[in-house]
């Protein structure tokens, strides 16, 4: 009888236990739970690799943001809260950041995360046997030595990062970086586990193989197809996180994931071009446009031996004049994107638009001016015909902007325009060697910081595809980085792109995507698009 | 016989070698390159990168070097764009969707393509034909870029019937809709080529010779017109099959299957050599194999063909 009875309450206990689960409510929010517990993301195109020491792209990060963590993390607004680390101190002369790592931090085998796993991780990100196409990122904080090691001149283990004890970090910086804080968030800063990557070589990527820390680990990988994280019971926040399942589906086509996303097959695909207005009415709670820190813009061939009217900077004035902003942002993109009149994105934390002059002008102002100011240098309808070609690489969306812009030029200024599109890697070619007169670029934001974009039209940057060099821009530039209040000196730069014009800036890029509407938790006010599946959640729905 | 399919074999080893030295100088001929990215690297990062891919080296050196691989470890190399995955595990795991449903594809295509062109050459200048013949035209003038989506429109979005993609390792309902993407167009070409070689046979001599004989028409066709009918459609069925199941790069990418299709123009606007490689060679070596299959088939259909 006694024997029956406690198996009774034990029985009466999980069902009662089991009837929580039903009715599960999010710990902070109080929303009541699905039960289904999985979310699933579209992207683009099988991921190069997710090994964070050799990831470049957008996508590969995504799925490494949920593998792995790094010293910081983002919050839904991008600011940082901690992560492996704890908090830090700074030294006085901004050179020495200390950082305090969490004690209960694992991996997903049960190993303690250790200072020594971020030193490994950031040495093997430099060094030139890793191969690393972001191996600059380590260089670009200004890691003490990063140059250095990148360049083969000087052995890894010399970079300024250094474990003093399991749970302390120290950073060494060559120059005090205000943001530094900021950069720590990013995949290539992310730990990995040496015995982990010794173990299995190259292959230490693959499902079963991979030991992360983070709040997933990696269960599926099929090329071309998806690849799926589940939860690490081992991770230190397990138990906040409420996401059992993340799947990310490779899905080409952006037509063909709306397609599936409204059959239900997935939570989240992006908005196909031009379909924004529609769908929006269609699905107004599901449909979103966040700032998504990128800026489309045309570079011109400011090279001295560029197309002498290019040269000529009233024309390049004219041109950018003419560029109707309000026609192209609202009637031909129409997802929320802002017109652009400087380079960095306006989301960018910590930073202000400055007012140039074009800016508050009407487009109608701004068409005389630009007839004015062709008519002076001597071009237009009284004067030398003029000729541009716009390149761009191979897409509907570009060849689009390509021939409004075209005719804008043409009927506001008498510009004939010839458009020429080239696949991607042809495309990159063309523009680095500077064998074009006007050509399509955009910028995303490696880190969020002004710098990040306004860096570009510095002399030696490698992407400063107009080939502008101006010393007094560099200047200003360098000046930035140690000034405790850099907005003055970035306006002043973004001052002078204005004047100088070696680029035309088009518009601030908008994210639009579908989210399935139980899908909570999601990081909308992030403009770098750093979600963190961790710290989302499915509702329950009636 | 055996010495021909001996001889053929032989020939074949020079014809991947040359095919080889042709796809390289052709990939390296195209402007760009693997590691080009909208940031440019550094030159001392790309350096690396280079060197560890072996890019470093001269043109004679790479090839010798990659054909060397080949034949003493079977070993195609990593991908340059996929970094977390080798071409053979790209090829191992992308080839056998596209087997699955290239041959179910095919079986398709042929059962219906044939039994579609006999029925229109039988009952020809009749509403049978008229239909027949239609529909093949239809189907071959519809490419299977519109008729991906027709079919998503209809079987997922409107019934609801079958989903709209993914693989799922191969289950049913997930093949479906790829295999009639992917079929439709052949089984309209085989079907147009079955109608005018059957007609041609069955205003044959030997034909009319077993109509005045009396036998019945079912037997006239299964015994004696199908078996020298067939045999255009057998020269066409060969490189369709190596065609079939290497997949379709629209099928793949509309389909999100994983298949090998989509790596014949990914590879080569990526410009990851070694992928580009491995599915030419792949494709290489298959056709020559199927081509001899047919050769082979030839001979044992037809008895006027000896080698």
């Amino acid at each position: 009888m006694a024997v029956r009875s406690t198996f009774r309450a034990a029985s009466l206990l999980a069902l009662l236990a089991t009837g929580a689960m039903a009715q599960a409510t999010h710990p902070e929010t109080g929303d009541p739970l699905a039960e289904n517990q999985t979310f699933s993301w579209r992207i683009l195109d099988e991921v190069p690799t997710l090994d964070p020491g050799l990831i470049e792209d957008v996508d590969s990060g995504s799925i490494a943001r949920q593998l792995f963590e790094g010293l910081y993390n983002q919050d839904a607004q991008g600011n940082i809260v901690p992560g492996v680390a704890l908090d830090h101190t700074l030294s006085e002369d901004g050179l020495t950041y200390t950082f305090n790592l969490r004690p209960e931090a694992r991996w997903s085998n049960g190993e303690p995360v250790t200072a020594n796993d971020f030193v490994y991780a950031w040495r093997r990100a430099a060094d030139p046997a890793t191969a690393s196409p972001y191996s600059w990122y380590i260089d670009l904080m200004k890691v003490a030595g990063a140059a250095e090691v990148v360049a083969g001149e000087a052995a890894p283990d010399t970079l300024g990062v250094r474990a003093v004890d399991d749970h302390t970090l120290e950073v060494t910086l060559t120059q005090p970086i205000p943001y530094f804080p900021q950069m720590v968030t990013h995949y290539t800063t992310y730990p990995v586990l040496q015995s982990n990557i010794e173990e299995h070589g190259d292959a230490w990527t693959q499902p079963g193989n991979m030991v992360s820390n983070g709040a997933y680990v990696l269960s599926e990988r099929v090329p071309q197809e998806r690849t799926v994280v589940t939860r690490n019971e081992n991770y230190w926040d397990n138990a906040n996180t409420v996401l059992n399942e993340v799947s990310f589906l490779i899905i080409n086509d952006e037509n063909q994931g709306l397609t599936r996303w409204i059959a239900g097959e997935l939570d989240a695909t992006d908005v196909p071009i031009g379909q924004f207005p529609r769908l929006k009415e269609e699905y107004p709670e599901e449909v979103h446009a966040v700032p998504n820190l990128c800026t489309y813009y045309y570079a011109i061939n400011v090279r001295p031996d560029s197309d002498p009217a290019l040269l000529d900077v009233r024309v390049r004035e004219a041109l950018n004049l003419a560029i109707d902003r309000d026609v192209i942002v609202n009637s031909i993109l129409a997802a929320g994107q802002l017109p652009a009149y400087t380079l960095a994105h306006p989301a960018t934390a910590g930073y202000e638009v400055p007012e140039v002059p074009i800016a508050t002008m009407t487009q109608e102002e701004r068409n005389t001016r630009a007839q004015e100011l062709l008519a002076e240098a001597g071009f237009g309808p009284e004067g030398e015909p003029l000729t541009f070609e716009i390149i761009y690489n191979t897409d509907q969306a570009h060849q689009q902007l390509a021939v409004a812009i075209g005719q804008m030029w043409k009927q506001t200024l008498g510009v004939e325009t010839t458009l020429a599109n080239q696949e991607w890697q042809t495309f990159l070619d063309t523009r680095r060697e500077g064998n074009f007169q006007i050509a399509r670029a955009a910028w995303c934001a490696d880190y969020n910081e002004a710098s990040t974009f306004l860096d570009l039209m510095t002399a030696d940057n490698e992407s400063n595809d107009p080939r502008y060099e101006n010393p007094e821009y560099d200047a200003l530039m360098e000046e930035s980085r140690t000034a405790a209040d850099p907005q003055p000196l970035y306006t002043q730069a973004e001052e002078m792109l204005a004047r100088d014009m070696p680029i035309l800036p088009i518009y601030f890029y908008a994210k639009d995507f579908m989210l399935d509407a139980s899908i909570k938790g999601y990081a909308f006010e992030n403009a770098q698009e750093n979600w963190y599946a961790k710290d989302m959640y499915r509702i329950a729905q009636e | 016989m055996l010495t021909f399919i001996l001889r053929r074999l032989l020939v074949a080893i020079p014809t991947i070698l040359i095919l080889i030295v042709i796809s390289f100088v052709l990939m390296f001929a195209a402007p760009g390159g693997p590691f080009n990215a909208e940031r440019p690297l550094p030159p001392d990062v790309m350096a690396n990168i280079e060197a560890r891919y072996g890019l470093d080296q001269p043109y004679a050196v790479q090839i010798f070097n990659y054909v060397k691989n080949i034949v003493l470890h079977f070993d195609f190399g990593p991908s340059f764009k996929y970094r977390d995955q080798t071409v053979s595990g790209l090829i191992a795991q992308g080839f056998p969707v596209t087997l699955t449903y290239g041959t179910w594809a095919f079986a398709v295509a042929v059962v219906f393509g044939v039994a579609l062109g006999v029925v229109a050459a039988v009952r020809q200048n009749t509403w049978v034909d008229y239909l027949a013949t239609g529909s093949a035209i239809g189907a071959s003038v519809l490419p299977n870029f519109v008729l991906g989506p027709l079919l998503v429109l209809v079987f997922t979005l409107w019934l609801g019937w079958l989903p709209a993609g993914g693989w799922y390792g191969g289950q049913w309902q997930y093949v479906i809709l790829p295999v009639a993407a992917l079929a439709t167009s052949y089984l309209a070409a085989i079907a147009r080529i079955m109608r005018s070689s059957m007609l041609e046979v069955m205003n044959s001599g030997f034909i009319r010779t077993a109509r005045a004989k009396g036998l019945p028409m079912r037997r006239i066709i299964l015994r004696h017109a199908l078996k020298p009918a067939i045999l255009p459609v057998l020269s066409y069925l060969g490189p369709a099959f190596v065609a079939m199941i290497t997949g379709s790069v629209v099928v793949d990418v509309f389909f999100s299957t994983g298949g090998i299709g989509q790596y014949f123009v990914n590879a080569a606007l990526n410009r990851d050599y070694s992928v580009i490689m491995g599915v030419t060679i792949l494709v290489g070596v298959l056709t020559i194999v199927f081509n001899l299959l047919v050769d082979i088939l030839y001979a044992w259909i037809d008895p006027k063909i000896r080698y």
